[in-house]
């Protein structure tokens, strides 16, 4: 079995009164695709601010590769090489799409602050990487028609191309993405599968929170369902497809008997 | 061509006092010129990471009474008998220690204020320059209050051996403040070309993005907070020792809001944008004054402001440029990412 890079371990997350999260408890092992579904309010991108670090869980653990996260600040867990994505502030609007990628590099040749400001030798070569980087990572994406526009002038799937790409940059060991194909249509959420499924192969696990039920059936190696903030099924996509509780959280109650009866006639 | 103009700028502010003999004139420049040293270091903090100093003269105030106390002495007792003396040192090092306590100043306002953003940080910054106004103007025995401190050395530049300079006459101080601008000018513009530009800007642009992609937010918020004090607490050094008197009234809140319009005007987030805007804001009240009445002055200064902001919304020089297709984020103009590399090494 393959090492666990993320393991959620008995997390609940409460807000006052509110349970946000009540006992999650699930791993992703390296070189995954694993897709954290359910419906509306379940607790998806809570359980994402728990795991990077906006929030702190109430009870429960969050390892990353062994270690803790416990107290971490989020630019600290980013240090680590968990990297993750936005739901609708995707980008850095006021500046160009290469720049954009540059900002996202922040993480590679950190450079001394007298070094910076005098220019030296060290600083240069790499200011000069990063920018070669920057282009390549443009490039690999596919938006070098795009690279010297603002990226607040650009298509919602260009701003989540765009997303995607920055946080490339910072050189993921594992990658959440946070509902990255909403509001993209057909054609492009079928590249974007295409461009996750490149981004797991360079090596890059992947957590994703999506309502898109194709092309999550589609990309995902497991799904993790949540339902009023716990697990109510994991398990490979046939399975999940065919689960009554999914079935009962997605579609209510009726659905379940309809579901049962039709089996029933089959 | 960027970097044309800029050099081109440069030897036109060198060749000034070639052309231009009345030291009134002259002296108006030296002012205003460290008055662009001030303004520059807060477009460092307003344009470039979004946070609005509104007690910036704080800085600038710390410096010139820093600077004057080291090369004047002082004699201030603490408790009983007990009094902290000090001899005089040489202008130079209060230049230098100028820059380094406002440095420190602006590093303790940073770490107190940057946990407490946007209109908070505009709160203790005001406050933290009107503390700093009352201790000058009521610690008698350090700062003579509103006596003024007088006498205060000018500038000597030179090295053991070599000779010394003493900077007294205005041709010289001009040239000081022109170097000592120039200076944080390429400070300025390598730094927010550095990956540290690239944070500051990501954390104005969408916080919890540049988190998440690894930027600390204190530490980068911080670094600003600290190199803007140090550039504010060195043009105070320079005012101090060529004005050569100051008092408590170094900290007026009128000096940090003609900072802000230099800023605002010539275009915040632009290197040549307090310059542009200073020189403007710096010079009109010396021009106006022989055409027209105090009253008038005052009404004039704000209508230019107001059509300058009108006119040009986003300031001076980032208009200009955007218009003239020098701009950096052109949006509609479209290139190849050779292109931008080009652009961004000539930024650099």
């Amino acid at each position: 079995m393959a090492e666990t890079v993320l393991s959620i371990e008995h997390v609940a997350v409460h807000f006052g009164g509110l349970v946000a999260i009540s006992d999650m408890n699930f791993h992703v092992s390296k070189g995954e695709i694993v897709s954290l579904i359910g419906p509306n309010g379940a607790g998806k991108t809570t359980a994402f601010n728990v795991m990077t670090g906006f929030l702190t869980p109430t009870k429960g653990a969050v390892k990353y590769c062994g270690a803790d996260l416990k107290g971490k600040k989020p630019h600290e867990i980013a240090d680590l090489g968990l990297i993750r994505t936005f739901q609708r502030t995707s980008v850095f609007p006021n500046d160009t799409v290469y720049d954009n990628v540059l900002m996202g590099l922040h993480r590679q040749g950190k450079v001394g602050l007298v070094e910076a400001i005098l220019g030296l030798p060290r600083a240069r070569a790499s200011e000069k990487a990063q920018r070669e980087r920057a282009a390549e990572l443009v490039r690999w994406i596919g938006l070098e028609a795009r690279a010297n526009d603002l990226a607040g002038s650009l298509s919602y799937g260009e701003q989540r191309l765009v997303g995607v790409a920055l946080a490339l940059a910072a050189q993921p060991k594992m990658l959440l993405l946070d509902e990255p194909v909403s509001g993209m249509n057909a054609s492009e959420t079928h590249t974007f599968v295409q461009l996750i499924r490149n981004i797991r192969d360079r090596g890059v696990t992947i957590l994703l929170v999506e309502h898109d039920m194709p092309m999550v059936m589609s990309v995902s190696d497991r799904i993790v369902v949540l339902n009023y903030g716990r697990i109510i099924a994991e398990g490979p996509p046939e399975t999940i497809r065919n689960d009554p509780a999914v079935i009962e959280a997605y579609l209510g109650q009726g659905a379940k008997q309809i579901v049962k009866q039709e089996a029933a006639h089959a | 061509m960027k970097q044309i103009l800029t050099l081109l700028c440069l030897a036109i502010f060198a060749s000034v006092p070639m052309w231009l003999t009345d030291p009134y004139l002259l002296n108006a420049l030296i002012t205003t010129g460290v008055f662009i040293i001030g303004a520059m270091s807060l477009n460092l903090l307003l344009g470039f990471t979004g946070q609005l100093s509104l007690g910036h003269i704080a800085f600038f105030g710390i410096g010139a009474y820093v600077s004057a106390l080291t090369s004047l002495g002082f004699d201030v007792p603490i408790y009983g008998d007990f009094h902290i003396v000090h001899v005089p040192w040489p202008p130079i090092v209060g230049f230098v220690l100028a820059i380094v306590i406002s440095g420190l100043c602006g590093y303790l306002v940073g770490r107190l204020s940057f946990s407490v953003r946007g209109a908070y940080f505009v709160i203790v910054t005001i406050s933290f320059a009107e503390v700093v106004r009352l201790v000058a103007l009521n610690w008698v025995e350090l700062t003579q209050g509103p006596l003024a401190l007088t006498n205060i050395p000018s500038l000597t530049v030179g090295l053991p051996g070599l000779g010394y300079l003493v900077l007294k006459t205005k041709l010289q101080n001009y040239y000081l403040v022109l170097a000592v601008a120039a200076i944080s000018y390429v400070l300025i513009s390598r730094l927010v070309h550095s990956h540290y530009g690239r944070a500051m800007r990501g954390l104005m642009e969408n916080e919890t993005l540049a988190v998440a992609v690894g930027i600390d937010v204190t530490k980068t918020l911080t670094l600003a907070a600290v190199i803007s004090a140090g550039i504010a607490g060195a043009a105070g050094s320079l005012y101090a020792h060529y004005i050569r008197i100051i008092d408590p009234d170094v900290f007026a809140f009128i000096s940090t809001v003609t900072m802000v319009i230099m800023v605002v005007s010539g275009g915040k987030g632009s290197l040549a944008g307090p310059v542009v805007g200073g020189v403007i804001f710096g010079l009109l009240p010396v021009f106006l004054r022989p055409i027209m009445p105090p009253e008038a002055q005052w009404i004039t200064y704000g209508v230019v402001l107001i059509v300058i902001l009108f006119v040009m919304p986003r300031g001076i020089v980032p208009s200009l440029a955007a218009k003239l297709g020098l701009a950096r984020a052109g949006g509609t103009r479209r290139a190849s990412i050779a292109v931008s590399e080009r652009t961004a090494e000539e930024r650099a």
